[in-house]
């Protein structure tokens, strides 16, 4: 067995919802990331998919210890990450690193690509001496498929594919063990996304990194992950190697998020059952008691609302899943109304 | 009641064959550019496409490719300045529109032609109830009583599956969650009943399963009131499953136009090619993905020759110097690509 890199236990992240400017009371909690546990281990690439609101975002956010968690734990190397200060989160702040969304807005646009990528250096000089730093950053301009001669310029002066890759040579600055990558293509051209998605790639393999790949497309998530985990309201609802997901997947939630996406495929058109979801995702300040999925599952009973489902391995299934009727889809059915 | 005579002439199951002039969108040679403080950006040169009722056309194309303009165009919303049109027609049951006056066109808006947008936060206005925008159609257009147009406007949420849409009729947009304003937004569209309808990625800001819902929901209104649909988008799994022609577009241009179990067997133009194997395909795991090299061109400072020539992997000398035609290779498909009937002809 290889290592755990990560271990995040019983993560949970809370906001308040206040109401009042002067005299604030807090009147509920949005709760974005309630429960969560999984490994990441070292080298491979965990997945983690789910629809806007459904907590992918804060664990990016809890992961980088940019948010203190509620409660649970997150691990890196048996260390609690959120109880560490000073010198010591300095330097594990080092080993994981963080790739963001949006490439036009996580670029500061008064900062040349020089001094972007440089930048770790200044908060950690012990990695590269003032003196080699030029030549550092061109270095890893190189690596991530830019022209070193482009050292001076604005971001405004590159596209956007291009300005993932400085994103991605920023993070690599410091040479770390773990890179949180936060959506990183959703926001570029399909020509432009399998750059980067190779890029990434090559990227683990030259330097033996983990990553944390958080995205919606469910397509991209499996090119990429080793293990995928699939979330639904702050609840992770399964999780598996990407082919215990992708083919063998025994939560409802799953099911209906692969049948929906669409394939570029026009001769499966017929063939293809869609689970239609009825409604929309409910409000993560009060969500549904039991599982958190029962509003929309054609499969739930009096039980899903009483009873949380455990994230579990159950009978007839090798992976964990959150359902108390986790069961493999043998016929393909649609599932037309509720 | 006066709603009723609309989309009469419209040949419901047309196949657009030998049927010289009766088609029901026509886009000829169009020509676009945009005159902006640092030049002129040629946006689009020379797009020709069309829609007949009952039909959906698909506009493929990544940002810049022009297909947004091109919609802006047709629908005499192209902001001016900084854009130009500076040639080409845009036909509506054969007739120009881009030389009628801006009360016939006014009058082609939303009873002939209608569209949705992308963004349904900003395409609805954000201090009028959804219901109040949905029944000032009836009002305006329809010369509808207050109480009349509220009741067809509850009619129209109704037709687009919104729950409770007596309730909702009273509601802001904000109030509306994602696919639901999106929703709105189709009903708002339809109200006027329009024969043809573009679809301005209508999908591409919702998750997956509410992008099902809603792609469901355009086609079934399609099919009941035989529209011609355009939908714009840059997502190929969404085009395969609804889309019975596509335009790809590239750098303002046609590049491929194909049926679309054609143009996914066997692309004619290497852009195509390229772009379906960049795609990651959640049905099969692929090793590493085979990438379209470098960048689309700056619209500003277009490439001689065939547009795509700097990235093209079968690029020769003549590709440098003339701009390939987009020519016909029969069974309606068209290609603009120098070596187009090598790549049907190959294996």
């Amino acid at each position: 067995m290889t290592e755990n890199i990560i271990e995040v236990r019983d993560l949970v992240k809370h906001y308040p919802v206040t109401r009042g400017v002067v005299f604030k009371k807090t009147i509920g909690h949005v709760k974005a990331v309630d429960g969560v546990s999984f490994d990441l281990k070292a080298g491979e690439t965990l997945g983690v998919v789910g629809e806007s609101g459904c907590g992918k975002s804060t664990l990016a956010r809890v992961l980088m210890n940019l948010e203190k968690p509620t409660g649970g734990q997150v691990l890196y190397k048996g260390q609690d990450i959120s109880k560490l200060s000073g010198g010591a989160l300095r330097r594990l702040r080092r080993q994981i690193q963080l790739v963001m969304q949006d490439p036009y807005t996580s670029l500061n646009p008064r900062m040349t690509v020089g001094d972007l990528i440089g930048e770790p250096f200044e908060i950690h000089p012990e990695v590269a001496p003032r003196g080699s730093r030029r030549t550092k950053v061109k270095e890893l301009l190189d690596l991530v498929g830019l022209n070193p001669e482009h050292i001076n310029r604005y971001p405004h002066q590159f596209s956007g594919g291009q300005r993932q890759r400085i994103g991605i040579a920023r993070a690599l600055a410091l040479r770390p063990e773990v890179i949180v990558c936060d959506e990183p293509v959703s926001a570029l051209d399909v020509s432009i996304q399998a750059q980067v998605m190779n890029l990434l790639e090559k990227l683990q393999g030259e330097f033996g990194l983990s990553y944390v790949f958080i995205a919606h497309d469910l397509s991209v998530v499996r090119h990429l992950s080793d293990r995928v985990a699939v979330m639904y309201l702050g609840k992770m609802v399964e999780i598996g190697t990407e082919d215990e997901i992708y083919e063998r997947p025994t939560h409802p939630y799953t099911q209906a998020l692969l049948s929906a996406v669409p394939v570029p495929d026009p001769t499966v058109r017929e063939s293809k059952a869609i689970i239609r979801l009825q409604g929309d995702v409910p409000s993560p300040v009060s969500p549904p008691s039991g599982c958190r999925f029962r509003t929309r599952c054609w499969k739930a009973q009096d039980v899903c609302a009483q009873e949380v489902p455990l994230l579990q391995i159950r009978p007839g299934s090798d992976h964990p899943s959150a359902c108390h009727f986790a069961e493999k889809r043998e016929i393909v059915v649609t599932h037309d109304a509720a | 009641m006066s709603d009723i005579l609309v989309s009469e002439q419209s040949a419901p199951g047309a196949d657009g064959s030998g049927r010289p002039s009766g088609r029901l969108l026509e886009v000829d040679d169009l020509r676009v550019e945009f005159r902006t403080r640092d030049g002129v950006a040629k946006v689009i040169n020379g797009v020709t496409y069309h829609v007949d009722a009952g039909e959906t056309l698909a506009v493929l194309g990544e940002s810049g490719s022009g297909k947004s303009v091109t919609a802006q165009t047709i629908m005499g919303i192209l902001d001016t300045p900084p854009g130009f049109v500076t040639g080409g027609q845009v036909r509506f049951h054969g007739k120009d529109m881009l030389t009628m006056s801006p009360e016939q066109r006014r009058r082609i808006r939303g009873e002939g032609i209608a569209m949705i947008f992308q963004d349904s936060l900003s395409a609805l206005n954000p201090v009028f109830t959804v219901g109040f925008q949905i029944a000032e159609q009836f009002r305006i257009r329809r010369g509808m009583s207050r109480s009349d147009a509220k009741k067809r406007a509850i009619e129209m949420l109704d037709q687009v599956k919104i729950p409770n849409a007596k309730g909702r009729f009273s509601n802001y947009p904000h109030q509306f969650s994602g696919g639901m304003r999106q929703r709105a937004m189709i009903a708002m569209s339809l109200a006027l009943d329009p024969e043809v309808l573009i679809a301005d990625e209508p999908t591409t800001a919702l998750d997956v399963t509410v992008q099902a819902q809603i792609m469901d929901l355009l086609g079934e209104l399609q099919r009941e009131r035989q529209m011609g649909m355009i939908l714009i988008t840059h997502d190929l799994g969404v085009v395969a499953d609804v889309a019975d022609r596509i335009a790809v577009m590239y750098a303002g241009r046609i590049v491929e136009e194909a049926d679309v179990y054609d143009l996914y067997r066997k692309p004619a133009h290497p852009y195509t090619l390229g772009l379906l194997n960049s795609i990651p395909r959640m049905d099969e795991k692929g090793q590493e993905l085979r990438t379209i090299k470098g960048l689309p061109p700056n619209l500003m400072n277009i490439p001689p020759g065939c547009a795509f020539n700097p990235r093209c992997p079968m690029a020769q000398p003549v590709c440098r110097e003339k701009v390939p035609p987009l020519l016909q290779l029969g069974n309606g498909r068209a290609s603009a690509c120098h070596f187009a009937e090598e790549l049907v002809n190959r294996d």
